[in-house]
């Protein structure tokens, strides 16, 4: 194993997976929990989801430092923008004021987001930001390292008018599934809820996540693998 | 597409153009002297009534050691401390510059400074600099909203937890934070981790080195433990001691007058205007 030691002064990035999804009567953004510099899990309980306003919520993907740097300003021009309106930001203007700075500073940045929230006016939207500073309305949107393997998934499994339950569901399967292939994706998963009736986050960690293909069960020791069944452990 | 070359704006921001050119002539073999490097091991937790920062302090020149007992827990205001690793003239300049900026706040606000505040001046002078201001830091303090831990990259992107490490030693260190951390440790319990954490990177890591120093701040109160463990003392010493002749030797006494070169002419003619 080679460590380098560039690897460390890296750019701290999220090679990750972040979804969102509509449902019938608003949005679920989902997140893994990984950042790394180079080779080096730099934080494996880090949270993606980043808070703009009470009821819109952003997803990072790429340069950390970049995307809380956007984040940032954009939760600042928002306040400003609620006070001086009165009422709740909408969900397109939050979605085009991170288009705005990621556009128009597109050669020093290096981050893809998606904006997710509920407003009185358009109910449940998603918007995702990708590299060159577009913006997409989607019912679902994808993004991140791990993202590459979920279009299929999506393509299947997404439906129109699901529950808040399904939805749910279907992001924590899709980001264990992610974790599960995407090397620089892991540890838990994070939720955020977002519609009428206001804002849930809800937390699965790691070991609670569903196993797929030829994984094994969280085991705390070699020890434990040798108690279990088999006596020969090396037939294991 | 469009062409990066072409459609860079043509204000805002910094140019590291300079940098550029320096990175390209690196690679054709030009090098620059290197910096005085703290290759570092710093950490910090939460216990059940604060903060606890620890660091070693050897600070390197590439693979010589120029500092035996350097100082890496860095003052930032009353209630908050910073550990830096990375180039020592950054992490030194990038706290002095904001531990001062903190001081005027509170002359201005007249109110105990936050570790937010301190974390947002970090992070935004960091990410203008892209990286090219070299320091990796591990913030702590208490404030009038609790303990408070962050990490900082030199990049300007910043981490929220309940146990960090920076630096070289980083790994070391963070190996015995998984496997001994909990959540409301006491302050003996913390110090004790907090010392075996820097240990474990002086003795593992060739960038980490000497003593422990170790950083308490709780609600109201801090405690700046220099030196707390030497783990390293100085294995011998000449039990005869070293002594040197009080008085320099005289090897010459004659005195030769220097012959003034230049003769100075008094008056003369006024200069020009």
């Amino acid at each position: 194993m080679d460590l380098k030691m560039e690897d460390f002064n890296a750019p701290h990035s999220m090679g990750t997976t972040i979804i969102g999804v509509t449902y019938n009567g608003g949005v679920v953004l989902g997140a893994d929990s990984r950042t790394s510099t180079g080779v080096y899990v730099a934080n494996r309980a880090s949270d993606k989801i980043t808070q703009l306003t009470d009821n819109v919520y952003l997803c990072r993907s790429g340069s950390a430092a970049d995307s809380q740097t956007v984040s940032d300003y954009v939760r600042y021009f928002l306040h400003q923008h609620t006070i001086q309106l009165g009422q709740p930001a909408t969900v397109k203007v939050a979605a085009n004021l991170v288009r705005l700075l990621s556009y128009n500073n597109k050669n020093f940045l290096q981050t893809g987001m998606i904006v997710g929230g509920w407003d009185k006016y358009e109910g449940g939207k998603i918007y995702g930001v990708p590299l060159g500073g577009t913006i997409i309305e989607q019912p679902f949107a994808i993004g991140g390292s791990g993202s590459s393997y979920l279009y299929g998934f999506f393509d299947q499994a997404w439906k129109e008018g699901m529950t808040e339950e399904e939805a749910e569901q279907l992001v924590v399967k899709a980001v264990s599934l992610a974790i599960a292939r995407d090397g620089a994706s892991g540890g838990v998963v994070r939720t955020v809820t977002i519609n009428s009736e206001g804002v849930s986050r809800k937390f699965y960690p790691g070991d609670t996540l569903p196993l797929w293909h030829e994984e094994l069960e969280p085991q705390n020791s070699l020890l434990d693998m040798m108690n279990v069944a088999s006596p020969e452990p090396m037939n294991m | 597409m469009s062409n990066s070359a072409i459609d860079v704006p043509s204000r805002g921001g910094f140019s590291f153009d300079l940098c550029r050119r320096n990175d390209m002539l690196a690679k054709k073999g030009v090098n620059l002297p290197s910096f005085r490097k703290t290759g570092t091991t710093i950490v910090g937790l939460i216990f059940q009534d604060g903060v606890i920062l620890g660091a070693d302090t050897r600070a390197t020149e590439g693979p010589i050691v120029c500092d035996k007992n350097c100082e890496k827990i860095h003052y930032m205001a009353p209630n908050i401390y910073c550990c830096g690793a990375g180039t020592a003239a950054d992490t030194e300049a990038v706290t002095d510059m904001v531990s001062s900026q903190l001081q005027l706040h509170r002359y201005h606000t007249g109110r105990e400074s936050r570790v937010v505040t301190a974390l947002t001046l970090l992070k935004k002078h960091l990410f203008n600099y892209q990286g090219y201001v070299q320091a990796a830091l591990v913030l702590g303090g208490v404030d009038c909203t609790g303990p408070h831990l962050h990490t900082i990259y030199p990049h300007g992107s910043t981490d929220t937890l309940p146990f960090a490490t920076m630096g070289s030693g980083s790994l070391a260190a963070m190996a015995m934070f998984e496997s001994k951390y909990k959540e409301g440790l006491t302050k003996d319990e913390g110090i004790q981790l907090v010392v075996d954490a820097i240990c474990s990177g002086i003795f593992n890591d060739l960038g980490s080195g000497s003593n422990v120093d170790v950083c308490v701040i709780t609600k109201g109160h801090k405690e700046y433990l220099r030196n707390h463990l030497l783990p390293n003392p100085r294995t011998f010493v000449n039990a005869k001691g070293y002594s040197f002749p009080k008085k320099t030797e005289v090897l010459l006494t004659k005195i030769t007058p220097l012959r003034e070169r230049v003769e100075v002419v008094e008056g003369g003619d006024a200069m020009e205007e």
